[in-house]
């Protein structure tokens, strides 16, 4: 399946930065050439004011990637119907070029936990989060890309490798997969694992969004090194050039700059998403290259 | 041994939420070894990222008890508060009354009040639109018809009282300069935001019980009626100018219904 590529509301493929409040009136006023703008759908889940202003005003020039953070689609409980309702909402009203998601959970019996945990990669949660997915996407009317985890740790009862636990749901379900190449990178260096042969593994062919972020690091109990995946800074070279290797085998693809915390002026968004730009246009340019010489 | 996953994340849950419980079982790394170092990153997560979703939401509170004060008061909140949903932007409505009960910052009687500034002040931001009404729509209304009119307050807008001057004290330190509060004594400050910005009135003192009243749903001869029992420096058609040019209504209403 790749519908993403077909489908006319695609993301361009090329870079896109997150929505940031500070930086509505600049990008209004200025009208930066950005590819695309993405938003976490749980900040506009408000009933007014300037969020919806906004987006409704920038919607008007730029396509819209909407990602959720709060879906806790590999939560042992149900989904929150609620939380779909609203989803539903945002995507009826803003027609967003994507919608994603996490493979993580976050909701539980205490309360909504604010942070995207892991899980165990067995055959149980395998089937629920296929029964999660297929119920996301039919209450939505959409596909969704499901997104690739940076982890901290690992269970002991996993039996199924991530790349294939990934490959599997989308096979069952037909959504998409948004591949977050720093989150190959920290999960990578913290589990031993080599993120180029993820990637190369990684089923390329049905991710309709890339993720690029800075992480942090420090090290654990043993004093190994452990990457954290911050979001507060410029992407680390060693993501670059795994991002590189990346469209070497995926072809150009919506990359989004994810700059949460301590987000700088636009100006510095602005130069991160022109080295990806760049490589984008590389690659397209090599590819075409390579097409020429063929024929 | 191998748990089925409702199980584990509760227990994955129970152990994040509480420092003093061990790394959950089944919870490895790598190298074979439970990793305390690797856990707490989660433990960390959560709680950084709520307590740094309180900073945001009340800097001016963050300002009169400082950073670390602040953090580890609401680290104790969000110890037994977490959000009720993954709406972050709702995080927070009751950590007034938290502070309110908090014993450490008991010698500071304004913090919970200003805080409810901060709080209604997020809640205006969010809520939703509607054109407040114009002086020119009340103009219309015969004279005869005024005193039984109700006027609804708008969605974004809030009355907040205090025995204290909370309005001055946020206003001094919701800038990069605290300047003193010279006149210290009760007040009540409307939140409001009649379009795109969200602003913060103090409400002069004689106007406060009208306000107060419209607010309950009195009608405005009721309100009127109340403020001039409590002092002669009431002035009708100054309090009624002032309070609807701020946008704190959004509706007319008369007992049978809405005026077109």
């Amino acid at each position: 399946m790749t519908a993403s590529k077909t489908q006319a509301d695609a993301l361009p493929a090329r870079a896109g930065l997150g929505l940031k409040p500070q930086h509505y009136d600049a990008i209004l006023a200025d009208r930066p050439d950005v590819g695309f703008f993405e938003v976490h759908a749980e900040n506009y889940m408000g009933a007014g004011g300037p969020p919806h202003h906004y987006l409704e005003a920038i919607t008007q020039f730029y396509p819209l990637s909407l990602h959720g953070v709060g879906l806790s689609i590999g939560a042992a409980r149900g989904l929150d119907k609620e939380h779909l309702k609203r989803l539903r909402d945002l995507i009826d009203r803003y027609r967003p070029h994507s919608f994603s998601e996490h493979l993580a959970w976050s909701t539980h019996d205490t309360g909504f936990l604010n942070d995207l945990l892991p899980l165990p990669y067995t055959a149980e949660t395998l089937a629920r989060v296929i029964d999660h997915i297929d119920a996301t996407q039919q209450t939505l009317g959409r596909r969704l890309l499901l997104e690739n985890p940076s982890t901290y740790v690992l269970f002991a009862d996993s039996t199924i490798d991530e790349v294939d636990f990934l490959a599997t749901i989308a096979e069952r379900t037909a959504c998409g997969l948004l591949l977050d190449v720093n989150n190959v990178m920290v999960s990578a260096v913290n589990h031993r694992l080599d993120a180029a042969t993820y990637i190369d593994r990684f089923p390329v062919e049905l991710v309709g969004e890339i993720h690029l972020a800075g992480y942090d690091e420090t090290v654990d109990d043993a004093g190994e090194r452990l990457l954290i995946d911050a979001h507060g800074t410029a992407v680390k070279s060693d993501v670059v050039a795994l991002y590189e290797h990346t469209l070497a085998r995926s072809g150009p693809l919506p990359t989004l700059i994810e700059w949460d915390n301590d987000v700088p002026d636009f100006a510095t968004l602005l130069a991160e998403a022109a080295r990806a730009d760049a490589m984008l246009a590389s690659e397209a340019l090599r590819r075409t290259r390579r097409r020429i010489r063929a024929a | 041994m191998t748990m089925d996953l409702a199980a584990s994340q509760t227990a994955f849950a129970d152990a994040l939420l509480h420092a003093d419980r061990p790394v959950p079982d089944g919870i490895t790394t790598a190298r074979g070894e439970v990793d305390a170092a690797r856990f707490a990153v989660y433990r960390n997560n959560v709680f950084v990222g709520l307590s740094k979703a309180l900073a945001q939401r009340f800097p001016v509170t963050e300002r009169l008890v400082g950073t670390e004060f602040f953090m580890a008061m609401a680290r104790a909140y969000a110890q037994d508060h977490k959000p009720a949903s993954p709406l972050i932007i709702e995080y927070g409505d009751d950590f007034p009354d938290f502070i309110a009960s908090f014993q450490p910052a008991s010698k500071l009687a304004y913090l919970p009040d200003v805080a409810r500034i901060e709080a209604a002040w997020t809640r205006s931001y969010y809520a939703a639109d509607a054109v407040p009404i114009k002086l020119a729509v009340l103009a219309a209304v015969a004279p005869e018809m005024l005193a039984d009119l109700r006027l609804v307050p708008h969605p974004s807008a809030a009355l907040i009282r205090s025995e204290y001057p909370i309005g001055s004290i946020w206003s001094a330190h919701h800038e990069e300069m605290v300047t003193p509060v010279a006149d210290w004594r009760p007040q009540v400050v409307l939140v409001a935001r009649p379009e795109m910005t969200v602003e913060v009135h103090i409400l002069p003192p004689q106007d406060v019980i009208f306000a107060t009243s419209l607010f309950n749903h009195a009608t405005l001869g009721a309100a009127a009626g109340a403020a001039f029992a409590a002092g002669p420096a009431f002035n009708f058609g100054a309090a009624l100018m002032g309070l609807v040019c701020l946008g704190a209504f959004s509706a007319l209403q008369q007992d049978e219904g809405n005026v077109p």
